[in-house]
C-alpha cells in the first residue's frame, strides 16, 4: 500500500508541453479517477507515474520514496492497459508469473501467488490457455491478474474497459469496485467515461489541457462544479446552460433574470457576495427541474426520449432549450404545455467571462 | 452463381500457362542437356529428350570437374557455401532483430539519425565499399577467411535486416513493451523472452532472404572468402570458364543446376513466405 505525491510536475515531448506545474496527492487506499477529454494529459500523467514517460521537472513520490526517475519496475506499481497488452506467446499462467520469474521468486511462491490471483479473478480454468483463446473480458481479467500477483502498492489503470462492449464494461466495472473494496490498494484510474468515473471513484480529478480543473468526490464534482468545463463534461444528459443577468430585487435580494422569467436566488450559496448586473450562466441539472402545476415557469414539450425507468424531456422555454429528467415510466404528451419550478439549492452559477463558479 | 468458369477466366489461365511454359523452357533445356552424352549434344537438337539417359555429367560435376587446376568437382564449393550461409543467416537475423527492437521500443537518443544513416547505407553500392573493406579486414588479419566473409555478409545485410525487423516491431503495440517494463524485464530479457518468440513470421522471411542472398552471392565470395572457402557460385564460374579442349555442356548444366538447387528448394518449401520476403525487401529490390 502506498500514497502518491506529485509536485510541480512538468512533462513534455520534443516541442510541446503536455503537463505543466501539476500538483496532486493520492491518498493511501483511495480510488482516484483521472477524467477528461482525449488529449487532456491524463494518460501522460499516468505514464509519468508509472515511469514510462520521462519527467521534465518536478517530483513524484510513491509510498514516501522519491521515484521521479526510478525504473518502472522499482516503483511498486502494477498497471493495466487498454489493449490488455498480454504477452501473446505465453499462457495465462506464464503471463501472470512473468514478473515473479524475472524477480527470481521460488517456484512454490510463484504458484501460490498465481493461484490466489486466478481464484480471485475466476481464471483458474483458463491458466493454460493462450491470450488469443480468451474473450475480451477474460483478457482484461488476466491483465488485472498480472498486476495483482506483484502485490504492488499502487495499481494504475489506463482506460482498461474502453475496448469492451457495454454489457461487459458494466460487469467488469462492478468487479473492479469489489476488488478495490477487498484489497484496499491505492488505485489510479484513467478514463474519459464519466459513468466509470462517477461509479468507481472515491475522488475524481477532472483534467483539461494538462491542468487539473477540479478534484473532489463524485457527488461534489457533480453537484458543485468549479467551472463551466467541469459542469458540461459531467452528467448525461448534459447540464442545461442558460445565459442571464443578476439583478437586485426591491428588497435588495439578488435574483437571476433569464429569458423566460426571474429566478430568486435566496437558496443559492454564493462563493463571493454577488453583484447586480453581472452576466452569468445558469447551470441547471436536468433532474433539478421539477414539473409542478403550481410552478412559476411554463414551457412546451418538443421531444420525449423514454429510457424505461425514466424519460428525458426536451422543453422549449421562451426560445431556450431545456432537458428535464423525469423519473417513472409515464411522460407527458408532445406539444403539451407544462409548468415547472427550479430548485435553486441545486443550481450552479458561473461568471460568463471567467467561466468560474460564483 | 452457376459455378462454371467464365470464358474470360479461361483466357487468363491460357495466357498464364503459356507464359509459365515459355519461362520454364531454359530450365527444361538445362535439365535435358545435363542428362545427355556429349555425342548427343553435338547433334545440336537442344529441345530433344535424351536418347540415352546418363548420370555421368552429374557425377562429374559433383566430384570430378575441374575448377582451375584441381579436378574435384563442385562438391567442395557446396560445403563452403553451406559453411558461409549458415552463420551469415543466423548472425544478421539476430543482430537485425536486436537493432529493430532497440529502434522501435527503446528509442535511445539519436536512434532516428542512426536509422537514417543505416538506410542511406542500403543505397551505396557494395563495390564502392569493397576496397576500404579489404584494407580493414587485412589490417584485422581476417581477409580471405571464413570469419571475414561472414563479417562482410553481416555488414552488408544490416540495413535491410534492421529495416525488416523495425517495420515488423512498429506494428506491435507499445503497451506490450510497457507492460514488460513494469513487470521488470530488462533489455535482453524482453528481447529473448517476449519479442523474439513473437517474431517467428518475420524471422522466416528474413531467413529466406538471407539464405538465398548469401547463396547467390558471387562478388563478395570471390573477393573476401579466400582460396580455401570459395563459395559454390565462384567454383561454378571456374568450372564453366575452364576449358581444356571441348566445352562440356552437359557437365556445365549439371553443375549449374546443382548450384541453384538450394535457393530453388527454399523457393518451393517456403511459398507464400517468399513472396512476403521479396515485398518486404522491396527497398533493395
Amino acid at each position: 500500500m502506498a500514497d502518491i505525491k506529485i509536485s510541480d510536475l512538468r512533462i513534455g515531448y520534443a516541442n510541446t508541453t503536455v503537463i505543466e506545474g501539476l500538483d496532486l496527492e493520492v491518498m493511501d487506499g483511495e480510488f482516484l479517477v483521472l477524467l477528461g477529454p482525449s488529449g487532456c494529459g491524463k494518460s501522460t500523467l499516468l505514464h509519468g507515474i508509472a515511469g514510462l514517460q520521462d519527467v521534465a521537472a518536478g517530483t513524484i513520490a510513491i509510498g514516501g520514496v522519491d521515484m521521479t526517475h526510478a525504473d518502472p519496475t522499482d516503483r511498486n506499481i502494477g498497471m493495466v492497459f487498454q489493449s490488455y497488452a498480454l504477452y501473446p506467446t505465453m499462457s495465462v499462467e506464464r503471463n501472470m508469473s512473468f514478473s515473479l520469474r524475472v524477480k527470481g521468486f521460488s517456484r512454490q511462491e510463484i504458484a501460490r501467488r498465481v493461484e490466489r490471483a486466478a481464484q480471485m479473478l475466476q481464471l483458474t480454468e483458463l491458466l493454460q490457455r493462450k491470450p488469443a483463446q480468451l474473450s475480451g473480458g477474460q483478457r482484461q481479467r488476466v491483465a488485472i491478474g498480472r498486476a495483482l500477483v506483484r502485490d504492488a502498492g499502487v495499481f494504475l489503470f489506463d482506460e482498461p474497459l474502453s475496448n469492451l462492449d457495454a454489457q461487459l464494461r458494466t460487469e467488469l466495472r462492478r468487479e473492479l469496485k469489489l476488488l478495490h473494496k477487498r484489497l484496499g490498494t491505492t488505485m489510479v484510474y484513467v478514463t474519459h467515461d464519466q459513468v466509470e468515473a462517477m461509479t468507481l471513484a472515491s475522488r475524481i480529478v477532472v483534467m483539461r489541457a494538462g491542468h487539473i480543473e477540479q478534484i473532489g468526490t463524485p457527488g461534489d464534482v457533480y453537484a458543485r462544479p468549479n467551472n463551466l468545463f467541469v459542469a458540461s463534461f459531467l452528467g448525461a444528459p448534459a447540464m442545461n446552460m442558460l445565459g442571464g443577468t443578476l439583478v437586485a430585487a426591491h428588497d435588495g435580494a439578488i435574483a437571476l433574470k433569464l429569458q423566460g422569467g426571474k429566478v430568486g436566488l435566496s437558496g443559492y450559496a454564493f462563493l463571493d457576495a454577488p453583484q447586480a448586473a453581472r452576466e452569468v450562466v445558469l447551470g441547471l441539472r436536468p433532474e433539478s427541474l421539477h414539473l409542478d402545476p403550481a410552478g412559476p415557469f411554463e414551457g412546451t414539450v418538443v421531444l420525449v426520449e423514454p429510457m424505461g425507468n425514466h424519460s428525458v424531456l426536451s422543453i422549449d422555454w421562451a426560445g431556450q432549450h431545456l432537458s428535464c429528467l423525469l423519473p417513472g415510466g409515464e411522460a407527458p404528451a408532445l406539444e403539451s404545455v407544462l409548468r415547472f419550478a427550479i430548485d435553486t439549492t441545486q443550481i450552479s452559477l458561473f461568471d460568463r467571462y471567467t467561466e468560474r463558479r460564483l | 452463381m452457376s459455378g462454371r468458369i467464365p470464358v474470360a477466366r479461361w483466357g487468363i489461365y491460357f495466357f498464364l500457362l503459356g507464359a509459365a511454359l515459355f519461362f520454364l523452357l531454359p530450365a527444361y533445356v538445362m535439365l535435358v542437356t545435363s542428362l545427355k552424352s556429349m555425342d548427343e549434344i553435338r547433334l545440336g537438337r537442344i529441345f530433344a529428350l535424351p536418347g540415352l539417359l546418363t548420370a555421368e555429367p552429374w557425377i562429374s560435376a559433383w566430384s570430378g570437374a575441374c575448377t582451375g587446376l584441381n579436378c574435384e568437382g563442385i562438391r567442395g564449393g557446396f560445403w563452403n557455401s553451406v559453411a558461409i550461409a549458415i552463420p551469415s543467416t543466423v548472425l544478421p537475423i539476430l543482430l537485425g532483430a536486436l537493432n529493430g527492437y532497440a529502434l522501435s521500443f527503446w528509442r535511445p537518443r539519436g536512434s532516428q539519425t542512426l536509422f537514417a544513416v543505416l538506410m542511406a547505407g542500403a543505397f551505396i553500392p557494395a563495390q564502392v565499399m569493397m576496397y576500404p573493406l579489404i584494407q580493414i579486414l587485412a589490417a584485422l588479419g581476417i581477409f580471405g577467411s571464413l570469419v571475414g566473409i561472414v563479417l562482410v555478409h553481416t555488414i552488408f545485410s544490416m540495413p535491410v535486416m534492421t529495416l525488416l525487423f523495425r517495420n515488423y516491431y512498429v506494428s506491435i503495440p507499445t503497451e506490450l513493451f510497457h507492460a514488460a517494463r513494469i513487470d521488470g524485464g530488462g533489455f535482453y530479457r524482453i528481447f529473448f523472452e517476449l519479442v523474439l518468440p513473437m517474431s517467428v513470421p518475420i524471422v522466416t522471411v528474413a531467413a529466406i532472404m538471407q539464405i538465398t542472398g548469401v547463396w547467390n552471392d558471387y562478388i563478395l565470395g570471390l573477393v573476401f572468402a579466400g582460396r580455401e572457402h570459395l563459395p559454390m557460385t565462384v567454383q561454378l564460374n571456374n568450372i564453366i570458364n575452364t576449358t581444356t579442349g571441348t566445352r562440356l555442356y552437359n557437365v556445365n548444366m549439371a553443375a549449374t543446376i546443382l548450384t541453384s538447387l538450394v535457393p530453388l528448394a527454399v523457393y518451393f518449401a517456403s511459398g507464400r513466405w517468399f513472396v512476403r520476403g521479396i515485398t518486404a525487401g522491396a527497398l533493395k529490390g
